[in-house]
């Protein structure tokens, strides 16, 4: 790849032919603002506030390769200019309970709006009257806020390039343009997969999942459910699991997860997980201590071993436990003489 | 460079593997071309340059129908066939019968579908078979397996990049289960326990005799309960209750065992049945490794602690195994993968340590230093030279009938995981897919009198349900689609028990069945 020469506020650098500016800002380590920008995406230029001025003209930085002897200024009086006004425009149509959005803190559009300098003055000359629409509910999961929608279109290229589906796409024309499914029905009704790759990207309040608990910290692990093996990172509050994310460092799936990996969690804190140890007295499965559970169960497997020999015993190992857990149930069997040892891989 | 050519036969991938089915969509958006052969018009039968919508049960007819293209218009690789093959002469002359118009005849697909199929695999650089139950779970399913091995051989698609046969694994840990194993027949690493030298390997290391006899395949142990040679059976983290084909039989031999120990994370169906239920923890309350469908062997990492007194699978194991008299004292994971490992050649450059500060590794992994094998058979194959094996079709065990008239066939949804003892308890996949939606032809509806969401009662020779349907294109007039999703309509009351000769899987994805309207 060739290198070429361009100067950045005052800096001569060396980049890469083929980058964009915004790319060169970033590897500098130059902060340009960004809403319809996402690193895992194709570029759209659609929320115009990474403008830059590019030998003496403003260019969209997401969007603008680099030239050899470019001149780039991030942040003339012109720049900053346009790229408040486009935040204003965006900000007139938003909801603005910030502090009860649960994305609060997390929310590109705060973080935009402080960068270019919003003021409650200008704010005030500029709302606009409240807005009607009406949030899509239908989805268990996550929710749509169209009072929160920027229209950057983040979601319909994460359906179209990560997922693959299309479940959305840009509907009606205008000051009307939002964010539609086939027939604008309720996104149950589409063919959204649930996969919550947009609810992920979604850079504010827009798309969020209903009833989200931030997590106190996080551990990285692997998802239980099917052969693939994504890689997960588990937020944990207390002692339970409340959110999963994708783990972006992991080859196997690069951060990408199904509706299954990233909301099928529930199930660690229902109530109706075992608990305690049971054994059957009188036709009825009572609680037990560890103790008496696992000498009975030690006690009948020596009687049926030394009574009718190792191979009346069997044992199903699993495909859902870990190898550690497979390798001592093998070996347990095994060194009882049997090998009637399976699982249903055969399933 | 990347698979330019996908051949999907027997697997859904857009919902039974999702995130690969995000890759593959993405590949065809980038040009990539795609065959499908399923049945059902699944979701990428609509991204398909191809679709072989074949009548369930024919799998083989079709992939010897390829084949039979491949060779007779010489889109074959004849360095690679010379090079590192044997016995591909037998089998181009036994599919010679296998003409696209036969196979036509067997497998509904038309002959030119047949032949575009053939020479758009043929062609490809680099083409990647990916398959899943729809090809095993037959009494043919080993045969088929052979039929797909002799079509990428022919052609070269084997043992280099972005190419070969992936069988899609269905379960989180079915590669570690099978690698560790939880097999009749083989030790960890496939070490088979005919072996003497390998026994004696593992008879030093664990200070026990071993037996050299293989065990009870799970169909076998079964049929073994039902006749009084098992008298107990310890099952760990798995719900033969729902997932085993015919189940009334299943059900039948967890009732006639003496002694049933269930060890589980929820009141499963079997554990219901259970003499002894051990509460364990589940993936993120514990330590440990899961190897995936491409044989990556990651850790797992303990986020959470168990409810109440439940404890890792391992642990419940260790103590049952210090009170039956063998001295174990394992103190942690690591430790027992360490003794695995050095056990088990593939796994030996594999460690707890290596994987916390490397990521994931495929194994063969021999030494510390390797760097794991992202791809099988580039020089060799584990015979040495590839064999063709010559494969003939034969029809499904059972075949429909005027009483029976219908193919029941079987799979999972995009929604749940097996019989879903996980997600029907995530509330907001559960509320996606709360019932069981059998799929019906728009033709067999309306033959039968049956609308979208009526209840219908299917009977199969060996018990009947009844279910909700989806009358849908999804499924060609004749063909009933059901997951195992739900102990409500649990479909393996119905399925077949017969079983593949060699790898003792039953037929569950072809039954024949009939279908009527329940009149509330």
């Amino acid at each position: 790849m060739a290198t070429v020469k361009v100067n950045i506020n005052g800096m001569d650098v060396q980049a890469e032919e083929g980058m964009t500016i915004y790319e060169v800002a970033q590897s500098l380590g130059i902060y340009i603002p960004t809403l319809c920008y996402h690193p895992d995406l194709s570029t759209f230029g659609g929320c115009r506030v990474c403008m830059v001025e590019a030998n003496g003209e403003e260019v969209t930085a997401c969007r603008a390769p680099i030239k050899d002897g470019m001149v780039i200024k991030t942040d003339t009086e012109n720049v900053s200019q346009m790229r408040l006004i486009n935040v204003e425009l965006i900000l007139t149509n938003h909801d603005q309970d910030c502090q009860s959005c649960a994305r609060n803190n997390n929310c590109k559009l705060q973080e935009v709006s402080a960068f270019v300098g919003v003021t409650p003055e200008r704010m005030q000359r500029l709302r606009r009257v409240i807005t009607n629409e009406v949030k899509d509910i239908s989805n268990p999961i996550f929710q749509r806020d169209f009072a929160k929608c920027i229209v950057c279109g983040i979601c319909v290229r994460t359906c179209e390039e990560i997922n693959g589906i299309a479940a959305i796409d840009f509907g009606f024309r205008g000051y009307k343009t939002t964010i539609s499914t086939l027939g604008d029905k309720p996104i149950l009704e589409s063919k959204c997969e649930s996969c919550g790759e947009c609810v992920e990207r979604c850079p504010t309040g827009a798309l969020v999942v209903k009833g989200q608990v931030i997590p106190e910290r996080e551990v990285k692990t692997v998802c239980a459910y099917c052969g693939v093996g994504c890689g997960l990172i588990l937020g944990v509050r207390g002692s339970r699991v409340v959110s999963v994310r994708g783990d972006r460092e992991n080859p196997v799936n690069n951060g990408h997860l199904c509706i299954k990996g990233r909301y099928g969690f529930d199930f660690l804190n229902h109530p109706e997980r075992l608990k305690t140890p049971l054994v059957r007295k009188g036709g009825v499965l009572t609680e037990a201590s560890w103790e008496e559970a696992l000498s009975l169960v030690a006690a009948k497997i020596k009687e049926y071993r030394d009574n009718f020999g190792p191979d009346a015993l069997a044992a199903l190992a699993s495909a859902r436990c870990t190898n550690e857990d497979n390798y001592l149930l093998q070996k347990l069997f095994r060194s009882l003489g049997t090998n009637n040892i399976d699982h249903c891989a055969r399933l | 460079m990347k698979a330019d050519t996908f051949f999907i036969i027997g697997s859904n991938t857009t919902e039974t593997h999702p995130v690969i089915g995000y890759r593959i969509r993405k590949a065809i958006k980038e040009g990539a071309s795609l065959i499908v052969a399923d049945p059902r018009r699944i979701e990428l039968a609509e991204h398909a340059d191809v679709f072989l919508q074949l009548r369930p049960g024919t799998n083989e007819a079709l992939l010897n129908g390829m084949l039979n293209v491949v060779i007779n218009e010489g889109l074959y690789d004849r360095d690679f066939i010379r090079e590192r093959t044997e016995g591909f002469d037998e089998v181009a002359a036994a599919i010679q019968k296998y003409t696209p118009e036969y196979v036509a005849q067997i497998t509904g697909v038309p002959a030119e579908a047949i032949r575009k199929a053939a020479r758009l695999y043929a062609g490809a650089k680099n083409a990647a078979i990916l398959y899943t139950m729809g090809v095993t779970q037959h009494t043919s399913g080993t045969s088929t397996v052979f039929a797909i091995a002799n079509l990428a051989m022919a052609t070269g698609n084997v043992g280099k990049p972005y190419a070969g046969v992936n069988p899609l694994r269905g379960q989180n840990n079915v590669q570690g289960a099978c690698d560790m194993g939880g097999l009749p027949t083989v030790f960890t690493g496939y070490q088979p326990v005919a072996s003497p030298e390998i026994r004696k390997k593992f008879e030093e290391a664990w200070g026990v005799t071993l037996n050299p006899d293989p065990g009870l395949t799970i169909t076998e142990m079964m049929n073994a309960a039902l006749d009084g040679r098992v008298k107990m059976l310890y099952v760990m983290g798995e719900n033969p209750a729902l997932t085993e084909a015919n189940l009334q039989h299943t059900r039948e031999a967890l009732e006639k065992v003496d002694f049933l120990v269930v060890q589980d994370i929820f009141l499963t169906e079997t554990a219901a049945m259970a003499d002894v239920v051990l509460p364990a923890a589940a993936f993120a309350e514990k330590d440990g490794t899961f190897v995936n469908t491409e044989r990556r062997v990651q850790l797992i990492r303990k986020a959470v602690p168990a409810p109440g007194s439940a404890r890792s699978d391992w642990q419940i194991l260790q103590e049952l195994a210090q009170k039956i008299g063998l001295n174990w004292q394992y103190g942690g994971t690591a430790e027992i993968f360490a003794e695995m490992a050095s056990l088990t050649p593939s796994y030996a450059g594999i460690s707890h340590e290596r994987l916390e500060r490397e990521g994931g590794l495929q194994w063969p992994c021999p030494s510390p230093d390797h760097p794991g094998t992202p791809y099988l058979h580039s020089q060799n194959f584990t015979r040495g030279k590839g064999l063709f094996n010559v494969v003939e079709y034969t029809p499904a065990a059972e075949q429909t009938d005027p009483e029976y008239p219908l193919v029941l066939t079987t799979g999972r949804n995009l929604y749940h995981y097996h019989t879903g003892t996980m997600t029907h308890r995530s509330k907001g996949i559960e509320a996606q897919s709360p019932e069981e939606l059998a799929q019906v032809s728009f033709e067999d509806a309306a033959r039968l009198g049956i609308r979208d969401g009526d209840v219908v009662k299917l009977c199969s020779r060996r018990g009947e349900l009844e279910t909700r349907v989806r009358v849908t294109d999804m499924v060609p007039p004749g063909v009933v689609f059901m997951t195992f999703h739900h102990a409500s309509a649990p479909v393996n009351i119905l399925t077949n028990d017969q079983v593949d000769p060699v790898a003792k899987i039953p037929e569950l994805k072809v039954c024949a069945v009939k279908m009527e309207k329940v009149v509330s």
